[in-house]
């Protein structure tokens, strides 16, 4: 099937366009580990591969790859291959994985926080701790979904450099400077990208409704907007009946509003 | 233990929760296995609330097991890479002792740091090369990490995660044989065997959901799952339900009401009381009562 030829569902509401927005940054990938942290980025890897990215591997998000569809919520799977903790730390750390998490804050650079915010010391908020993002920024693509694009989140600077930007991998070997890399960040309001020559945030398409404006306010720092600045793609008639077989008890319009 | 000197069979290994944290004194390093709220060693977790040992050097993926131990005052470092509920995101005890700073120190690793840093004290190295944590805020906050430059051509600069080493150590598996040798039949043995393997022999404890003759070993699981071995293990717990109420599949799965009723107490003095007055003031049977009457 090719988007470019479908005909777009004159039906899509925003969480649909997002959901397209979180499949797209999967594509081109092949045969990696395509791994979704919640719903929406769950369902983009899984709308990825049941679509345009089909030698994709998704998880069940316990021990096991899924052969086929697997709806969010659903258990009822096929298994294709065992993947417990340690094969997820040599995969990732083997490079054959792309990562779509959320983030607490992320700056310009793509530092992102999902530890604490406040002092390290004596946090405001202890929230996750720093997890396995400084592995996994290191080690292979990372891309985020935010789903509040608010200046709290789009921060001057993060409180706990969980995740690393490319001013710190900058500082880094070069093969760090060879293998970092933050495809897409995926917001409620936007798709943006670090496609600059600075590596820093470029907002690369509007979702339907939003206004260049509603970005650049919701951020605390300043973004670069691309050239070919475009819309959001609306799902394809046949994206669309796979966002509803992967989706089933509409799971994503209660993350996202309309 | 067998005293009977002329025994030709291995050493029965077989205590109580109680016996096991008797061995262990106030101060020690104590790794503890499992993953988040999953197949944590909960009954040995709640035998040393019942014990007086404290200022513990605690070092997990942590999961309530920490949660339990910070509550009651036992943890004086924390070595970690998270601390979750998993269905539940943040630990709300962990969070309270964070935000308080009542814990004294706190070491927070990249999750796959900690995995070498165990792997490197299992294999008696001082220290395994890694990129994960380098450039990254596990830099900022633990200042005697060291790098390391690769001796060949590429010359990278590499951090060096320096080795774990434990006093002792607590896990859960499924099965277990008098001696030790153990199983796990659920989907990941997570990092159960490095645990183990990098703890000083003496205090390795391990608790199952039942102890079986050896030679049911396979009754239940391929050969696969034998991925622990008696020269690993110094003690074995027989403790059904003892991972309750994290999850410890295919036995069961986490108790979700149980855990909700844990976190909501853990928000609020009065009822974190309650709780404790509930069911961890008794013996691990009389936890298990208390969970039966609910």
């Amino acid at each position: 099937m090719s988007a470019e030829t479908s005909t777009s569902a004159p039906s899509s509401r925003r969480a649909d366009v997002v959901a397209v927005a979180c499949a797209e940054a999967f594509r081109g990938n092949g045969e990696i580990f395509g791994s979704g942290m919640g719903t929406m980025p769950m369902l983009g890897a899984r709308l990825a591969k049941a679509t345009f990215e089909p030698n994709l591997m998704v998880s069940d998000g316990v021990a096991f790859f899924v052969d086929g569809d697997l709806p969010i919520g659903s258990t009822d799977k096929t298994v294709e291959g065992w993947i417990p903790f340690r094969q997820v730390f040599d995969t990732l750390w083997g490079g054959r994985r792309h990562v779509m998490m959320g983030a607490s804050q992320i700056d310009r650079f793509g530092n992102t926080n999902i530890a604490n915010i406040g002092p390290h010391n004596q946090p405001k908020a202890q929230l996750l701790g720093v997890r396995g993002g400084p592995g996994n920024t290191i080690n292979h693509a990372v891309s985020f979904w935010i789903p509040k694009h608010s200046t709290r989140v789009f921060a001057e600077s993060v409180d706990m450099a969980s995740g690393i930007g490319y001013d710190r991998a900058a500082k880094l070997s070069g093969w760090v400077k060879a293998n970092h890399h933050l495809p897409r960040v995926v917001t409620n309001l936007a798709v943006l990208d670090f496609e600059t020559p600075t590596n820093t945030m470029r907002v690369r398409s509007l979702h339907p409704g939003v206004s260049i404006d509603d970005v650049h306010q919701a951020t605390s720092f300043e973004l670069a907007v691309a050239d070919d600045l475009s819309e959001s793609r609306a799902p394809t008639d046949d994206e669309m009946v796979a966002i509803e077989r992967l989706d089933p008890n509409e799971l994503r319009y209660r993350e996202v509003a309309d | 233990m067998s005293a009977d000197s002329t025994s030709t069979a291995p050493t029965d290994k077989v205590m109580s929760p109680d016996e096991a944290v008797a061995n262990l004194r106030s101060g020690m390093t104590i790794g503890i296995g499992g993953w988040g709220s999953r197949r944590k060693p909960m009954s040995l977790v709640r035998a040393v609330l019942r014990s007086d040992i404290t200022d513990l050097t605690v070092v997990t993926y942590g999961g309530p097991d920490v949660g339990l131990l910070c509550a009651a005052g036992r943890v004086r470092k924390l070595v970690y890479g998270f601390v979750t509920l998993d269905s539940i995101p943040l630990e709300p005890h962990f969070r309270a002792a964070r935000q308080g700073a009542t814990i004294p120190e706190v070491v927070e690793y990249d999750e796959g740091m900690l995995q070498w840093g165990l792997y490197a004290g299992s294999v008696r190295l001082p220290f395994l090369p890694t990129r994960a944590g380098l450039g990254s805020g596990v830099m900022d906050t633990n200042p005697d990490l060291k790098l390391v430059q690769s001796p060949y051509d590429d010359a990278e600069e590499l951090l060096a995660v320096p080795a774990i080493r434990l006093d002792a150590c607590f896990v859960h598996m499924n099965r277990s044989d008098a001696r030790g040798n153990a199983q796990f039949l659920g989907p990941d043995i997570y990092f159960d065997d490095l645990w183990l393997n990098a703890t000083e022999p003496g205090h390795r404890y391990l608790s199952c959901e039942r102890v079986v003759p050896t030679s049911a070993l396979l009754d239940e699981g391929t050969f696969h799952t034998l991925r622990i071995n008696r020269s690993m293990v110094d003690g074995v717990i027989e403790s059904p339900n003892g991972a309750h109420f994290t999850s410890c599949e295919p036995d069961y799965d986490r108790d979700e009401s149980f855990q909700t009723e844990y976190a909501t107490a853990a928000r609020d003095p009065e009822q974190w009381q309650t709780f404790v007055d509930r069911y961890l003031s008794g013996s691990e049977a009389d936890y298990q009562e208390a969970v039966r009457e609910r």
